[in-house]
Order: C-alpha cells, then sequence, then structure tokens
C-alpha cells in the first residue's frame, strides 16, 4: 500500500456563482521514500493539491488514504493533529516566527505536539545537526541568510519525523547558488529515506527528483518517472486505464 | 499545547510591544483601582454611619413613648395612664427578651450655671445607673452615679464635654485637658456635684477635622464670630455626637424629688416618664420582645395602648439605602471604567492578531489545532487583564492616598479584601471576555488564507 493514495479527487471553488474546478478527479500515489516533484503553472492548481496532501484543505469529492488513515473526512483538530505529526511543511518565504530564536522555531511543532521541554531540545538540537546549523540555535531569524533561514525552516518540517515533507517553491526566494544547495539538502534528506515531495513551476528544479508530476487545470498532464528500470529519462503517457493517470 | 507555553507566549507578546501594552494595561488599572478606591470610601462612609448608629445605642435600642389613645379607645382616656416607673418594673419582672430597661425623665430648659456662665442642656435626664450601657456611654473622669445615689437622690451629675467645654473651658483653647468632677454647678438653682464626666464622643470626620485644625489652625478673617452650626464635618451622624456630649444625668430619683414633684399641674406631681428604653438581648428576635413587650405593658396601662415603640430601624435602612444607592452609582462608574479598558483590550489583540495572521497560519500549518489558537489568545488577553488587575490594585492604594490629602475630614476609606476580590475577579472576566471575539477569529482562520496573507 502507498503512503499517500488520492482517489478521484476535485476541489470545487464558487466565486460569485461561477464553479472553478482547482482539482478536477486526481488520482495519484506517493510511495514511502519517494523523492517527487508536482510542477505546473501558477494556477494549474498543485497548490491546492499540496493543501490537500498536507492536510490544510479537504477535498469537496474524493478520498485520501495517508499512511493507511482515510485523512477527506477528518474534523479540523484531527487534521491539525496529522499536520502536527504525519507531515512537514517547507515554505517559500520560510514562514519563521521572527520573535523566536532558531532552536524555538524548531521546537514549536513539539509543543504542539505535548513533548516535554528535555525532549524537544534534543531533537531540535538534532534536526539543527542535520541541517548544519546546530551553532546558530540562538540567532534569531532576521540574523540570518535567506538559505540558513530555509535550512531552519527544513529542520523545522523534519523534527517531527513526519511521513512526507512536502516544499513548496523552496528556492523560490533564494538565489540561484544558494537555491542549488537546498536542493543538495532535500536530495541528501531523500537519500536517507525521507519522503519528499517539492512543488514547483520551475522545470529545472523539477528535474532534481526522480520523479515528476505535471498539473494542468487542475489534472494530471504528464507524470514522469525515472526509477522504472532501465527507462531513464523516458516520458510515459498517461494511461487512463492504469487509474493512476488522467485522460 | 500546555497552558504555561501559552502563558509565556502570551508574555512575550505583551513584551515585544511594550508601549502598546502598556496602554492597554491602563485602562484596567484605571478600571481595577476605581472599583476599588470608590468601595473603600463606600466602605469608609459605612463605618461612619455604622458607628454613629452604634453611637445612639444600634438597633436593638427601642424607645417606648407616649402615643394618642386610639379612636377606639377614646372613651377611656381619663384612665390613661402613660409610661410609669411601675411599667420599668413589670417589665423587668415579665419580659425575659429585654437586656435593659432605663426609665427617662427629662426636665426641658435646665439652665445649669456656675460662676456667672451658663449652659443650657438639651439633654437633662434623670435616669438610672444602666443608662450607660443603654447608651453607649463612657466615663472617663470621675464615676456613674450608683444605686445608693439614687436611693438618696444625691445632688449628683454626670455631665457631657459640652458642658465643661462652656462652663470650665475647653482642653483645646486652654491646652490641658481639664476635669470638672468635683466641682459644683447650679442647676435651675440647685446645686449639684459633679461626680463623672463622658469621654468626649466624636465621628472620625470631627476627630480629623480637629486634629487638621491643631496643625493648621484656621485663619480667621475679619471680626471674630461663631460660624453656626451647619457645616463642621458633622456628616449624617454628626448630630448624635453633638447631642451625646450635652448629656447631663442625674439619678431618676433625684429628678422626681428635685425638680418633677414642684412642677406638676394643681400640685399633683407629674409621675409620667419622659421616655422609656428598652433594649432587647437578640436583634433577630426584636418582633417577640416588642410583643413581649406590649403584652406586659397593656397589663399595666389597663389594656388602653397609650404607648407606641419607636426603633432604630429606619435608621438602619436609611444606611443601608444610603450605602446602596453610593454603591451602585460608584460601581456603575468603576464598571464602566472597566468597561471602557475591556474595549482597549479586544481592539489591540484584533489590531494584534491582524498583525499575526501570517503567524497564525504557521502555527496552524505545523499542528496548531483551532482551539489551541483560541486559547493562545485569551491567554494573551488575560494576561493583560491580570497585569492591569494586579497593577490597579496596587494604584487603588496610591488612589485612596490622593483621595485623603484631597478631603482629609472624609472618613477613612477602608480597602476591604472582598473588593480586592471582586476588582481582581472582574479584571480576569474582562480579560476572557475581551479575548473572546479576537480568540474566534484567530481560531477560525483558515491556514492556507493565513499562509497567504502578506
Amino acid at each position: 500500500m502507498a503512503l499517500v493514495e488520492l482517489r478521484n479527487v476535485s476541489k470545487i471553488y464558487h466565486l460569485g456563482g461561477e464553479e472553478i474546478r482547482a482539482l478536477d478527479d486526481v488520482s495519484l500515489d506517493i510511495d514511502g521514500g519517494e523523492f517527487i516533484s508536482i510542477i505546473g503553472p501558477s494556477g494549474s492548481g498543485k497548490s491546492t493539491l499540496m493543501h490537500i496532501l498536507g492536510c490544510l484543505d479537504s477535498p469537496t469529492k474524493g478520498t485520501i488514504q495517508l499512511d493507511g488513515k482515510m485523512i477527506h473526512s477528518l474534523s479540523g483538530a484531527e487534521l491539525a493533529r496529522a499536520r502536527n505529526q504525519k507531515i512537514g511543511f517547507v515554505f517559500q518565504f520560510f514562514n519563521l516566527l521572527p520573535k523566536l530564536n532558531v532552536l524555538q522555531n524548531v521546537e514549536l511543532p513539539m509543543i504542539y505536539s505535548g513533548l516535554n521541554a528535555r525532549d524537544r531540545r534534543e531533537r531540535a538540537v538534532n534536526a539543527l545537526k542535520l541541517v548544519d546549523l546546530e551553532n546558530r540555535s540562538k540567532h534569531r531569524p532576521s540574523q540570518l541568510s535567506g538559505g540558513q533561514q530555509q535550512r531552519v525552516a527544513i529542520a523545522r518540517a523534519l523534527v517531527n519525523e513526519p511521513k512526507i515533507v512536502f516544499a513548496d517553491e523552496p528556492t523560490g526566494n533564494l538565489d540561484s547558488h544558494t537555491g542549488e544547495a537546498i536542493l543538495t539538502l532535500f536530495r541528501k534528506l531523500s537519500e536517507q529515506g525521507r519522503t519528499i515531495a517539492l512543488v514547483t513551476h520551475d522545470p529545472e528544479i523539477a528535474a532534481v527528483t526522480p520523479r515528476r508530476i505535471e498539473i494542468r487545470d487542475g489534472k494530471i498532464a504528464k507524470q514522469v518517472d525515472a526509477t522504472l528500470a532501465g527507462l531513464d529519462r523516458l516520458e510515459r503517457a498517461a494511461d487512463v486505464s492504469s487509474g493512476i493517470g488522467v485522460s | 499545547m500546555n497552558l504555561f507555553n501559552s502563558i509565556t507566549i502570551g508574555f512575550k507578546e505583551i513584551w515585544a510591544h511594550k508601549f502598546r501594552s502598556l496602554l492597554t494595561v491602563l485602562g484596567i488599572i484605571l478600571g481595577v483601582a476605581s472599583l476599588v478606591a470608590m468601595s473603600a470610601l463606600v466602605k469608609g462612609m459605612e463605618n461612619g454611619l455604622r458607628a454613629a448608629l452604634i453611637e445612639i445605642g444600634g438597633v436593638e435600642k427601642v424607645r417606648i413613648e407616649d402615643q394618642d389613645i386610639p379612636q377606639t379607645q377614646m372613651h377611656l382616656a381619663d384612665q390613661a395612664v402613660g409610661n410609669t416607673i411601675k411599667d420599668v418594673y413589670a417589665l423587668q419582672q415579665s419580659a425575659p427578651l429585654l437586656k435593659t430597661i432605663s426609665p427617662e425623665m427629662r426636665l426641658r430648659n435646665a439652665v445649669i450655671t456656675r460662676d456667672g456662665k451658663m449652659f443650657q442642656s438639651w439633654n437633662f435626664v434623670g435616669t438610672w445607673a444602666n443608662a450607660l450601657d443603654m447608651n453607649q456611654h463612657v466615663v472617663e473622669h470621675g464615676r456613674m452615679f450608683n444605686d445608693i445615689d439614687e436611693e438618696n437622690a444625691a445632688s449628683v451629675c454626670v455631665v457631657g464635654t459640652s458642658l465643661r467645654d462652656e462652663l470650665f473651658g475647653s482642653p483645646e483653647k486652654a491646652g490641658r485637658e481639664i476635669n470638672p468632677v468635683g466641682e459644683v454647678v447650679s442647676i435651675n438653682g440647685v446645686p449639684f456635684t459633679i461626680i463623672g464626666m463622658f469621654k468626649h464622643y466624636e465621628s472620625d470626620m470631627d476627630r480629623k477635622l480637629r486634629e487638621l485644625e491643631k496643625d493648621k489652625p484656621q485663619e480667621q478673617t475679619g471680626p471674630t464670630r461663631s460660624r453656626g452650626w451647619g457645616s463642621r464635618g458633622s456628616g449624617m451622624g454628626g448630630f448624635v455626637y453633638r447631642m451625646k456630649n450635652m448629656t447631663v444625668y442625674i439619678p431618676l430619683q433625684t429628678m422626681w424629688v428635685k425638680f418633677r414633684s414642684a412642677s406638676g399641674t394643681n400640685n399633683t406631681p407629674d409621675p409620667r416618664l419622659s421616655s422609656l428604653w428598652i433594649k432587647v438581648n437578640d436583634v433577630d428576635q426584636l418582633d417577640q420582645a416588642l410583643q413581649q413587650s406590649r403584652n406586659v405593658l397593656l397589663q399595666t396601662h389597663r389594656g388602653i395602648e397609650d404607648f407606641a415603640f419607636r426603633t432604630q430601624e429606619d435608621w438602619a435602612d436609611q444606611i443601608n439605602t444610603s450605602i446602596t444607592n453610593a454603591r451602585l452609582s460608584g460601581g456603575i462608574i468603576a464598571a464602566i471604567s472597566l468597561l471602557v479598558g475591556g474595549i482597549g483590550i479586544m481592539n489591540i489583540m484584533l489590531a494584534s492578531i491582524t498583525e499575526r495572521v501570517r503567524e497564525i497560519g504557521i502555527r496552524k500549518a505545523i499542528g496548531a489545532t483551532d482551539s489551541s489558537m483560541f486559547i493562545q489568545i485569551i491567554v494573551e488577553s488575560m494576561v493583560i487583564a491580570l497585569l492591569g488587575g494586579v497593577a490597579g490594585l496596587i494604584a487603588s492604594a496610591a488612589l485612596i492616598e490622593l483621595l485623603v490629602i484631597l478631603s482629609p475630614t472624609e472618613n477613612t476609606p477602608m480597602i476591604t479584601v472582598n473588593a480586592m476580590a471582586l476588582s481582581f475577579i472582574s479584571s480576569a472576566v474582562v480579560g476572557v471576555l475581551a479575548g473572546l471575539l479576537p480568540a474566534i477569529k484567530a481560531a477560525k482562520l483558515s491556514p492556507i488564507q493565513a499562509l497567504r496573507y502578506d
């Protein structure tokens, strides 16, 4: 069974009487340990997909299973718990709390999961070691460079040992050199067995991941899976009958 | 997310916006301080009024006085005897609910003279020694007359300080205590020896006024003059003290022998008492005690109801009414200022969450539930309110100091624990109420919208 199973998921907004299908009957599987990217131009529905996968939003139709649990029908508090325990987020604008120092920012998810202070600190320090920032733990986010801030955000996303990490344009606010370093960090984390989903509009960034899912107009337009044995760089057209793709 | 974390976050938020928080807290400080100060003032006023009530004997003291005979008994008018000493004995025998019974015979227009000085007592009374207890008198110099004086109809008197002030000079003017015990004065031409003097009775306000004048004698401009009765720090109960200081007591028997027996009409001395005071054992049993007394008196009065009871209940009620009124008006003002403080908190909390939409979004994205956001905002609002509450309690002490300086002769304000607890709890309630709307807003915020917000 896949880590994430999306089945016929639609998300429909109503704007001034007009029906907008942000996601239209999407089905998708993500296995544990996969490194994937979700690409698409702005307005394609990739952010909506990420929000639904990340338990920030509920679908209008369809079912989602995350780590063996149906999450499309969960209450707000249960969704919050799922976000806390199973999902890590990395955002384009880092989204660190400016009033807290680096260590406190990394500790924040564990505060909501009710860990005691000593465990929080220990795990936060370990997570910071993972991103090579343990010596900056007392700094404020504003005292760090963009790349460092993003690494703190990554440490925060990893600290609760989530099943899957979503990175929404993680390099969008960084110069190309720093962005490269962040992508390298993601690749390293992936090699350690973590499940990571990059959400981006940039095919170049998406190129670092073996599997790429392209979204257009709320539908999966194209899937590329370089991990299929010997089929490197093969572009596989979506197959309707397989139940994975979309017409 | 435990409560301690919420409180820490609350303090950090407040600390991060020191000036803004200070202004917000100020609203609560003023509200709490005015609530405490108001209740302290009312308590002081209440104490003053109650002291006056106790000074005249308290609610358990009841006067039995003459009353016109009811219409239905008009034909028996010539049989009516009025209140006499017989009633006193009868009550002593048959009304166990009464603690003390004091007969009183008054003489109006008693003129007391000595060395060409004259004092006119409004309260020249022949009574028993137990009048001391009945009317809450304290003998400071000498002694009260006793049963032997009563038996012998001795020409002795126990006087209040007004007589001393008029006939011997007041200690304020003389600069030393003057003790008239042992001196002889003439009452309506009859020589009496002063055997005792009561202490000087004064209200809290009068005492303070006197001390204030001792420190800073008031400059009198123009010709010397008496400034009249009215104003001088008398307050509501002021006349009680003035009356008490004018008291001149002589034994009942002496009154009867020396004055009453000579003043009757048609050479028949008038045996009626001017009034008869009773004190009940237990105020809760006032009704029963009065009924018992009435039964006894109907016996001695041959069924003619030519007497009536006058209690201090009216006065006690009046005190309660004025206290309630003062409390209500002060309470409303303080409540309004607390409300305004609460609105200030709500305003700031709304501004604060608008400012922190992104933070709320981040917190929700990493696992904060709606309820933990709700609690966080409520706690922040309560921290502000409780800080204001604590500071307000401290400020109230200063506010009362200020009020005392502004008006030193008023009753001493008294801060009560109840008022402090009430004010503090009110500030907490205001904190919760003011935080409610912002907290609901924060809890309802969608994390997606919040993260997009700039």
